[in-house]
């Protein structure tokens, strides 16, 4: 399990991560958003003890990371523009982390290496960005490490690739209890295969919970109310977004959809829609609330 | 063997349970036959096997299958599985009814209606499998 406790950490003035606190279960897929700037990777290398805390606690299995090779061990973290030795090759790299990570699995390696079609010995220098972030993640998944730290791993990745390492993953966490954290921008791949979501906005979290959670508890409504009849009357529904247009309101409620069913019975309506919210909704949604509006900025 | 929809916005697990229901109810997983392992399943539709897990519980729950410990999970009596998909029809019918009403159609021609309806879809199976 890895733990941020009241976790802070600033560069010069700038607070790039204000107290943050939470938890990432074991064997489940962590997803982590922001809005740009929000510190999603200060809060992964925080994570990997490249960084170390200015105040609180980042811990895995109970232990703070910073400088604690054994610990270091359980993870593997791929940047969002990974670092390899110059004039190396895959085999070279291979070489390097089997010497870093006991459980490194050299024949998974070379299997997943010709899957994805790259050469063991031409130069990483000459691969694409795709091609070196696709190497990272092989690299990553023969590690047999627990916990794979990856920033922005899937943005930059062609969609036939995103389905492979999706499935690898699928394997490694139904086979070894793999737990990756992965930070992006893609919330749409995002929504399929993360358990738990953390929402980060300028170094703070906004929210972390189940995805399942949040999708059966958060609905869309558009509706058109009776003659008369305005949002005020419609007391009892947790209205957390409104939007009208003419005599159209569309609004972001709180609750399940059986409660919300009930609840809207009461109301007179003209006409009535709702359907579950994607994850992109659900983080304009939370963001808007919180003053990060783009709608501002349209004259 | 499934086919999500990634317009659909639903969680996947709820749209696995119904697309797993609908197999077996249309008889094409069979009764006792075997459920792909967790595992499995997650890797062939590229998803989470925690939400394959979460599906196969809530399958279970319904009593749709059952799991043999060590060998995994496999189809139940087809009848209960029957029983449940015709209880969601009713329900369905029930909110059917709802929007009738409120464009003031009487009961009377809902009921004409239905007849015509099961009449037209016993000619399209006898012509079907002519």
């Amino acid at each position: 399990m890895i733990e941020a406790i009241g976790l802070t950490k600033s560069f010069d003035n700038i607070r790039a991560i204000d107290h943050i606190s939470a938890t990432i279960r074991d064997n489940e897929v962590f997803g982590l958003i922001g809005t740009n700037g929000a510190g999603k990777s200060t809060f992964l290398k925080l994570i990997a003890g490249i960084l170390s805390p200015d105040g609180g606690e980042i811990l895995i299995n109970g232990k703070p990371v910073f400088e604690d090779e054994e610990l270091k061990k359980t993870f593997f973290y791929i940047s969002d523009d990974p670092y390899y030795f110059s004039n190396s090759t895959p085999a070279v790299m291979m070489s390097f982390y089997e010497k870093i990570y006991p459980g490194f699995d050299p024949a998974v390696f070379k299997k997943l290496l010709t899957a994805f079609g790259l050469e063991e010995n031409r130069k990483i220098a000459t691969f694409s960005k795709g091609m070196k972030k696709q190497l990272f993640i092989i690299l990553g998944l023969a590690s047999n490490c627990k916990y794979l730290l990856c920033d922005e791993t899937f943005d930059g990745l062609d969609p036939v690739m995103r389905q492979a390492v999706k499935s690898l993953f699928a394997e490694g966490i139904a086979e070894r209890g793999l737990t990756p954290v992965i930070a992006s921008h893609n919330l749409r791949e995002l929504e399929d295969i993360c358990d738990h979501v953390g929402l980060l906005h300028k170094g703070g979290i906004l929210f972390s919970r189940d995805l399942d959670d949040m999708k059966l508890n958060l609905h869309k409504i558009q509706c058109v109310l009776a003659p008369g009849k305005t949002l005020n009357d419609l007391t009892g529904l947790k209205i957390v977004l409104s939007e009208q247009r003419g005599s159209i309101y569309t609004l972001t409620v709180q609750g399940s959809e059986q409660e919300i069913l009930d609840q809207m019975r009461q109301y007179e309506t003209i006409f009535f829609e709702m359907v579950p919210l994607t994850l992109e909704e659900i983080f304009i949604s939370e963001t808007e609330v919180n003053g990060y509006d783009i709608k501002k900025l349209v004259l | 063997m499934v086919l999500l929809d990634s317009k659909d916005r639903r969680p996947i697990y709820e749209q696995l349970t119904e697309k797993l229901s609908d197999l077996m109810i249309a008889g094409v997983l069979k009764e006792d036959e075997a459920l792909p392992s967790v595992r499995t399943l997650a890797a062939d539709l590229s998803i989470n096997p925690n939400t394959v897990q979460r599906s196969y519980l809530e399958l279970e729950r319904r009593g749709y299958i059952y799991t043999v410990k060590g060998k995994g999970s496999f189809v139940s009596d087809n009848a209960k599985i029957q029983e449940h998909k015709k209880q969601l029809i009713f329900t369905s019918l029930d909110a059917l009814i709802s929007q009738a009403i409120s464009v003031n159609i009487s009961e009377t021609d809902f009921m004409r209606q239905v007849s015509v309806g099961f009449r037209n879809a016993s000619t399209n199976l006898r012509e079907g499998s002519l």
